[in-house]
């Protein structure tokens, strides 16, 4: 039997999401199965640039207003400083030619990896479908996530 | 980084080729002979010259 492990991706930072990445696509290409599991603020990693849903709610739509989405957007986890410490970080892996977190999740992708992102959270945060890329391959729960994690042998929370 | 740039190159590679890869990041030397030994491509050879490292990969099959 294949070798199995899932992320759960929980923060939706910069830092984190690369960390993530890479250890699922280095996972992958060694011929272990691959899920991630994206909730809370992991969902943004996986939202299209703009929103193409309205919130329902007061609540929701100033949520929607104060959490921006897209893989390109996310923040860092520190050193942020109103995205001026997240810009310099970006440029500086230009420089030494890492991969870009769309460019990281073009390859897990190709490489097999599979996305679930959380309904529960979606829910929560007001999020549809149409308001994720095309390329999250289930729409899933705690219950999901646990009966998959029970099958890999390596299971990491970021 | 260097594993998912190698992974990214080896796909476009046919088996029996070799990729150079070249790198500044000195856990290649235990990263790639791990993610060779995994994947089944042939290690041919790490070259190191002032922390810099020259690897040798020829992609299974062929």
């Amino acid at each position: 039997m294949k070798d199995k492990m899932t992320l759960i991706l929980f923060s939706g930072d910069l830092d984190k999401a690369l960390a993530g990445l890479n250890l699922a696509t280095a996972a992958a290409s060694m011929g272990i199965e691959v899920v991630i599991f994206y909730t809370f603020w992991g969902l943004n990693i996986l939202r299209k640039g703009k929103s193409l849903t309205k919130p329902k709610g007061l609540k929701r739509k100033l949520f929607g207003i104060m959490n921006k989405g897209g893989a390109t957007k996310l923040p860092l986890s520190r050193f942020h400083m109103a995205g001026i410490g997240t810009e310099m970080m970006k440029q500086l892996m230009k420089e030494m030619k890492f991969p870009s977190i769309p460019e990281l999740m073009k390859l897990a992708k190709s490489l097999g990896v599979k996305f679930i992102a959380c309904t529960t959270t979606m829910g929560m945060m007001g999020l549809t479908k149409d308001d994720l890329i095309s390329e999250v391959d289930a729409y899933a729960g705690a219950a999901t996530y646990l009966a998959n994690a029970s099958q890999a042998k390596i299971n990491l929370f970021l | 980084m260097p594993i998912a740039k190698t992974v990214e190159k080896m796909q476009e590679l046919k088996p029996g080729e070799v990729l150079v890869i070249l790198a500044d990041d000195e856990g290649i030397k235990s990263d790639m002979p791990a993610w060779c030994q995994a994947t089944g491509n042939e290690l041919l050879a790490i070259q190191e010259e002032n922390g810099k490292y020259r690897i040798f990969i020829r992609k299974k099959g062929g």
